[in-house]
């Protein structure tokens, strides 16, 4: 019973993560009708941030930590609406797969660029432990105040962006784009803003993803993004994708499942197969995900 | 009111309104009428943003509108009522008209117009809690008129208000468009197929056939004109 609680705890806090993940894939889906592949980078990018804003700060303080979050959320904010600005507005408009295929390009370009010696290069560094850190035990099951800290800002941000996309002008504005963009232009929506705005929003929480990840794996490198970003896109799609909650359940199963198949001797090495295997199950029985509609029917 | 000059608009090599200009005076329902592929559409989207214009202009209130974005056309008092009604189906009726008031601050002015297009659509009331998608289609062209007037629009485009729906639900749209435009002063440009009908609401009319218009003139004129009689009149 200890075990398996100990084992729900480490899986809620990597889920977690991959939930901040997968509300931004879910969230440019929303609006745009396509997978952005770069966004793993920009949860990379975040955790560069975090590190190199970290390193300048004194360790251990809550103020130090929360400043590296805020770093790192912010230039991620401007990394998202940049790339949108520069790379997918242009292409607005033309074939799916054309945009696709620019994604996968943004994302090769920016692990590339990491990589440069200049940059930061190859080699994976440290990440400094910016929050206080404590151990905790509670009825046996140990808990980090890392991981504390995971669950705690996940579950802010997530609050935040449910209150943001129900409670706000923006939020109807990004709502009625996802139903219908020209729709919701011709009742006075400035679409363009509202895009850039879903990417900034989104790429803010892979940002504090990048900070959160690092912290409790403490090393940063280029190729970071890789597997967490495909996983969150999994869960993304696991939860239907476009949905913001089915995006938060299905990175809190996918995190659990992998931690509890990690944990089991026999099958760890296999963690990341059964994962995904979990997936093609959810899909073949609900093939729109957990949470999502089956498409609005466009006219 | 609004005044367009040599509108050109096309899609990749296909240009399908070619030159087209008319003017809506202020307080009047002008159509535009013409069959399938004729271009009424492609003007339409291109006087409300939604469309690039090639050439030409369109001025509203001795504004230039072309160059503009949607939202900043809405904006300016342009109300446009879309082909196919584009209402969002996942939605409420409350919900859909809330989205139409969108770039109204005032919630006094919203409580307001809201009753008022309750009163053109009382259907509307009735279904406010139902979500878009499982209305009637009558009730969802009430529902996309209804929408569009929640912005306070000073001018209102409706393109094929009459399309898939009942003889006798034509008939009750097409009275309430009347009267929005008698009761509130909205001026209305009317795109349909139907030409008999619009010609009958309308105070003058242009034939567009191709991208260009062939004919214009006051709608009780064309009524009786025997080439408009044999091509869009059923003799
Ligand atoms: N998205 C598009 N891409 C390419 N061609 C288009 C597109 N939309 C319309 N067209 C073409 O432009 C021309 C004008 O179309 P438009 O929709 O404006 O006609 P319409 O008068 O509204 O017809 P209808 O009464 O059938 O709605 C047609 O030849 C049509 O095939
Ligand atoms: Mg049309």
């Amino acid at each position: 019973m200890q075990e398996f609680l100990q084992q729900l705890v480490n899986g809620l806090s990597l889920g977690a993560i991959y939930a901040l993940i997968a509300l931004g894939y879910t969230m440019v889906y929303g609006v745009l009708r396509f997978i952005n592949f770069a966004h793993s980078e920009v949860f990379m990018v975040g955790a560069m941030t975090g590190w190199a804003v970290g390193r300048q700060l004194p360790q251990g303080t809550w103020w130090g930590g929360l400043v590296v979050l805020g770093a790192a959320m912010l230039v991620c904010a401007l990394l998202g609406m940049t790339i949108e600005r520069l790379v997918y507005r242009p292409l607005r408009g033309t074939a799916t797969l054309n945009v696709l295929i620019t994604a996968i390009g943004v994302s090769l370009l920016l692990q590339s660029v990491f990589q440069h010696p200049r940059v930061f290069g190859a080699t994976p560094q440290l990440f400094p432990p910016v929050f206080p850190e404590r151990n905790f035990a509670l009825g046996g099951v140990a808990l980090s105040s890392n991981q504390l800290v995971v669950i705690v800002v996940a579950a802010l941000l997530m609050v935040g962006l449910e209150l943001v996309v129900h409670r706000t002008r923006l939020g109807m504005a990004m709502r009625a784009v996802a139903l219908n963009p020209q729709a919701a232009q011709l009742v006075g929506v400035n679409i363009n803003a509202v895009i850039a705005l879903t990417f900034a929003l989104g790429s803010a929480l892979a940002g504090a993803g990048g900070v959160l990840y690092a912290l409790n794996y403490p090393t940063v490198e280029p190729l970071m993004g890789v597997m967490p970003g495909l996983k969150a896109f999994v869960a993304a799609v696991l939860g239907g994708i476009g949905s913001i909650p089915g995006a938060a359940l299905g990175g809190l199963i996918l995190g659990t499942v992998e931690t509890f198949v990690g944990g089991s001797a026999w099958l760890s090495t296999y963690k990341d197969a059964i994962a995904f295997a979990v997936l093609i199950l959810i899909l073949l029985c609900r093939p729109t995900g957990l949470l999502g509609r089956v498409a609005p029917e466009k006219v | 009111m609004l005044t367009v000059t040599n509108l050109t608009v096309g899609y990749g090599a296909i240009t399908a309104v070619d030159g087209v200009s008319l003017a809506v005076p202020a307080g009047a329902i002008v159509t535009l009428i013409g069959g399938n592929g004729a271009g009424k559409t492609t003007t339409l989207r291109a006087l409300s943003g939604l469309l690039r214009a090639r050439g030409g202009s369109a001025t509203f209130d001795g504004a230039e509108l072309t160059g503009l974005a949607p939202h900043e056309i809405v904006a300016r008092g342009l109300g446009h009522v879309p082909e196919g009604r584009m209402i969002f189906a996942n939605l409420t009726v409350d919900e859909n008209l809330r989205m139409g008031a969108y770039l109204v601050r005032d919630a006094a002015q919203v409580a307001a117009t809201r009753e008022r297009v309750f009163g053109l659509f009382p259907r509307l009331r009735e279904r406010l809690r139902q979500s878009a998608g499982t209305l009637s289609g009558g009730e969802q062209q009430m529902l996309a008129i209804g929408r569009a007037l929640m912005g306070g629009p000073k001018f209102l485009m409706l393109d094929e208000p009459s399309l898939g729906l009942a003889p006798q639900l034509v008939g009750a749209i097409f009275e309430q468009i009347v009267a929005i435009n008698r009761s509130q002063g909205l001026t209305i440009l009317l795109v349909e197929q139907n030409a008999r009908l619009a010609l009958e609401v309308s105070s003058y009319a242009y034939v567009l056939e191709s991208g260009r218009i062939v004919m214009a003139g006051p709608s009780t004129e064309l009524r009786n004109d025997p080439r408009l009689k044999s091509a869009y009149l059923g003799g």
